[in-house]
Order: structure tokens, then sequence, then C-alpha cells
């Protein structure tokens, strides 16, 4: 089966030997939209780390499509993976919100008209175009997540990876967020702490603990598996019905 | 431009000057601290030209006159310092007073005053009009090294965001208790700025970890956008700082 985006056997550790990453094998098809839960130190950040090849593993593979992650396909590959940061300010660095859209494509040889059409229409993707000359460090936490969503779409990623989305956003500001990701077509991996909403989001969740992947299925079973969900240090917020959702 | 609210340097207008792009005006300032500069203090034909320049381009700016005299405040130090050369300088000296000055300290201070002066004024009205990214730009546009714009970018970028996190600390220190009032303090003060520095790093480490994610390889892409900028605007924009170099040069070769 062709996926989208295949880990296999990675390994990681840091110098000092501690173990992040044991072994994590995960597939995700075509268009899917998974969630990837976990508690804090699972090692979730230091696997998205890898997908872009800025931590490399000791063991394992990547591969996203049909692109193996090497050194000489270091450059493809990022431009496959559109990974959105867990702190918009980390990701949108340039003076305005138009060129911080732009900085992906321009790196990958797009100019001129192409390019601003590329732009405008990742902004207006992700119903922000009327921000494109403001400045980054003047807009709402909702509005900056939305465009840093933009800078990686603007690349046309076929996987879009974002690390804890929610973070730091208002009831409204994460609606607004499910609302804008249920339009988006790219095959998603969503890592999150927030289990409603990767329920509202995702049929298919797996779970990170400890360096690997412990847990794969649909998500409103794994939630409903108090042992499971116990063991792993996952809680859903109090007086949250997994009926009701 | 209206839209990306800036910067307490910048007035927000719609004048001649606001309009005229970021390279004309850098260009223009330029070319005016340089002719200024290179004037002979004691020639004043030239320096009154000078004066004439800062003021009409002044008018043309519509910045009101109060928020560029605030400005030049930041002129102080060297004034202060100017005024003391005429205390401390070789003779021949003159009486006023019970002062005893020395004339060429008084030329010295009044050259660094006039010349500060002016060229920080000039730099007021084009900061004044020109909004940062417009100023980047302007750079990159005057061929400055792509690598030293992207430093300024950055550096402007992520003033405001260690500015917070310096707020946020200090906070955070007097919520327990602290208050930064004699030299004693300043070791916590040095120890949250050794931390701040610490965090200021590892965001550059995760800002260049969220470049590279979007193909950065170590070259900033040409993002030129704006139109070009016509003969007209050119000449518009450097027209006035023609008229200091002119009064420079005739100034050089009269004395």
């Amino acid at each position: 089966m062709s996926c989208a985006l295949r880990v296999a056997g990675l390994r990681f550790s840091y110098p000092d030997g501690t173990s992040v990453l044991d072994g994590v094998d995960l597939s995700i098809g075509h268009g899917e939209r998974v969630a990837l839960l976990g508690p804090n130190g699972a090692g979730k950040t230091t696997l998205l780390l890898h997908l872009i090849g800025v931590l490399t593993a000791a063991d394992g593979t990547i591969e996203v499509g049909e692109v193996e992650l090497r050194k000489e396909s270091l450059q493809e590959v990022r431009s496959r993976i559109g990974l959105v940061f867990q702190d918009p300010d980390d990701q949108l660095f340039m003076p305005t919100v138009r060129q911080d859209v732009a900085f992906g494509p321009a790196n990958y040889g797009l100019r001129g008209d192409e390019l601003s059409n590329r732009v405008r229409r990742s902004l207006e993707e992700v119903d922000s175009f009327e921000l494109a000359e403001r400045a980054p460090h003047h807009l709402s936490g909702g509005e900056r997540r939305r465009v840093a969503i933009a800078t990686v779409l603007a690349v046309r990623p076929q996987v879009l990876v974002l690390d804890e989305p929610t973070a730091n956003l208002d009831p409204a500001g994460r609606r607004e967020l499910a609302e804008l990701l249920e339009t988006i077509e790219t095959t998603q991996l969503i890592v999150t702490h927030d289990l409603p909403f990767a329920l509202r989001l995702c049929r298919r969740s797996l779970i990170m603990s400890e360096g690997r992947i412990v847990a794969d299925g649909v998500t409103a079973d794994l939630l409903a598996d108090t042992a499971l969900m116990a063991a792993n240090r996952l809680e859903l917020p109090h007086g949250f019905e997994l009926s009701g959702a | 431009m209206s839209g990306s609210h800036a910067h307490a340097l910048y007035f927000h207008g719609h004048s001649a000057v606001h309009r005229l792009p970021g390279a004309v005006k850098l260009a223009a300032l330029f070319v005016y601290v340089l002719a200024v500069v290179a004037t002979p203090p004691t020639f004043f034909p030239a320096m009154v030209v000078h004066v004439a320049v800062l003021l009409t381009a002044l008018a043309f700016s519509e910045l009101p006159v109060g928020f560029f005299l605030r400005r030049l405040l930041v002129d102080i130090p060297f004034v202060l310092f100017a005024l003391f050369l005429p205390l401390v300088g070789t003779a021949p000296h003159i009486e006023v007073g019970f002062l005893s000055l020395s004339v060429p300290g008084l030329y010295a201070a009044w050259n660094i005053i006039v010349k500060a002066t002016l060229g920080v004024g000039a730099s007021v009205i084009v900061g004044g009009t020109t909004e940062v990214p417009e100023i980047v730009a302007g750079l990159e546009r005057l061929r400055v090294p792509r690598l030293m714009t992207a430093i300024i970018s950055s550096m402007v970028r992520y003033m405001e965001v260690v500015g917070d996190e310096f707020k946020r600390a200090r906070i955070a220190m007097e919520a327990r208790g602290f208050r930064a009032r004699w030299l004693g303090h300043a070791r916590p003060l040095a120890t949250s700025a050794g931390a701040l520095f610490i965090r200021s790093y590892e965001r550059g480490e995760r800002v260049y970890q969220a470049m590279a994610a979007r193909g950065f390889t170590g070259h900033m892409p040409d993002l030129e956008e704006r139109g070009p900028i016509s003969p007209g605007q050119w000449a518009t924009g450097l027209a006035p700082a023609a008229v200091s170099l002119v009064a420079a040069a005739a100034a050089l070769l009269l004395t």
C-alpha cells in the first residue's frame, strides 16, 4: 500500500545516552487525518524534528510519499513535509505576513507572479488574506496560528504536521482552528494533548509513550479504553463525556 | 503599507515623503549626511542651506513638529559632550562672564552640535516616514548584502519578543517581592539576563529549524515584490540632498 508517511524502526538517543525514540513504527495513508497523542516527554517533538531531518536517527527509516529521507533527499523531503511549530513566534520571522508566506515557496525557486499567486491562495485557504501586510508580532494568537499554517501550506506539502496546534488558543480560536483544519484536504498528522480536539478531527489516533507507538486505532475507542489511557498519562478534561462528542 | 502597525519611530501618514520608496529616502539620507559632514563648520552659508533643506523636508513629510523635536532628544548625549569641549580646549581663550572658553573648543562644539543635530533630524524624518519592512527592502535594493538585511529584520522582529520575555521575568521577580533598588541587586538581574540570553539562543535555534523545514539552506530568497522606482521618484527624493551636496562642494572650494 502506498503511504503518505511511513516511519520504521526509528531510534534516537541523546549524546548522554538517554533514549528518546525506541523503535517508532507508523504509517499514514494519503488523505488521512491522524492524531498523535502522548504524555509530555514521550518523544513526540523529537519524532517531528526527525521528519524534517533536523535530527538524524541512529537507526530506522522515514519515507514521505515514495522518497526516503537521506542526506541527498533532504530538501525534497522537507518540501513534502509541512511542519507547523508549536510556537508561531518561532515560525513567523519575516517583517510582514506576505513575506513570511513567500519564504518557503521562494526557497524552492518560485518567483514573480507564480510566487505572489501562491502566497495569495495560501492566505485565502486559511481565510487570512487581509493580514498580508501586517507584521506577525501584531497579530492575535489565533491569527498567528492561521498564518503559520499558511506559511507551510504555501510549500504545497504532501503531509501537514502540526505540533500542539491548540496551545495558547482560547476556546473560540480552538474551534475556528478545528473548522479550518477540516477544510484542508492535505494528509494531516496532529500532535496534541488536547484529546477532545483529536476526537473531533481525527478518526484515527496513535498513542506514543516512552519513545514507541503503543496504540493505534479509532480515536473514540482509544479514548474509551480507561486502562490504556491511565497507563499513558492521558486524561479527558473533567466533565467531558465521550458519547456527547 | 498602512496595515503593518509599527514602531515607535514611525508616524503614520500619507505625505509625499511617506510615499517615496525606502531606497530613495535611504540614499538621500546618506548623501545628505555625507554633505553635512563634509562641510567646513565655519562656512555658515552652507550650514544655512543644510538647515533649510532639513526644514523643507520636514514640512513636506507632514510630521508634527512636537514628534520631530521629541525624537531629536536622542542627540542630547552628543550635545552634552560638545558643551564640555570649550572648557577643556586649547588656547586662544575668550572670556564670557566668569568662564574662560577655548576658541577651538567652541568651534569643535559648534561642529559636533550642528552636524549631529542635522544628521539625527534627517534620520528622524526618514524613520518617521518609512516603516521597518520598507527600510529593510530599501537596504536590499541598495545592494546591502542580504545577510545583513536578514540580521536587521530578525533583530527588529524578535526585539519585541525578547523584550516581552524580559518583562515577564521582571514581573515574576517583582511578584515575589524583588525590587531592583541598589547595586547589590545587580546579581539577580544579571542572572535573569543570562537566562534570557539562553532562552533567546534556544529560540534562535527553533527559528532556524522552522526556516530549515521550509527549505532554507543558508541563502535568503529574493522576495522583491515592489515595482521599479521611477526616475521621477529618484529625482524628487534626491533633490534636497543634491542641494546640500552642492552647498558642501561650494563650501569646500571657497574655504
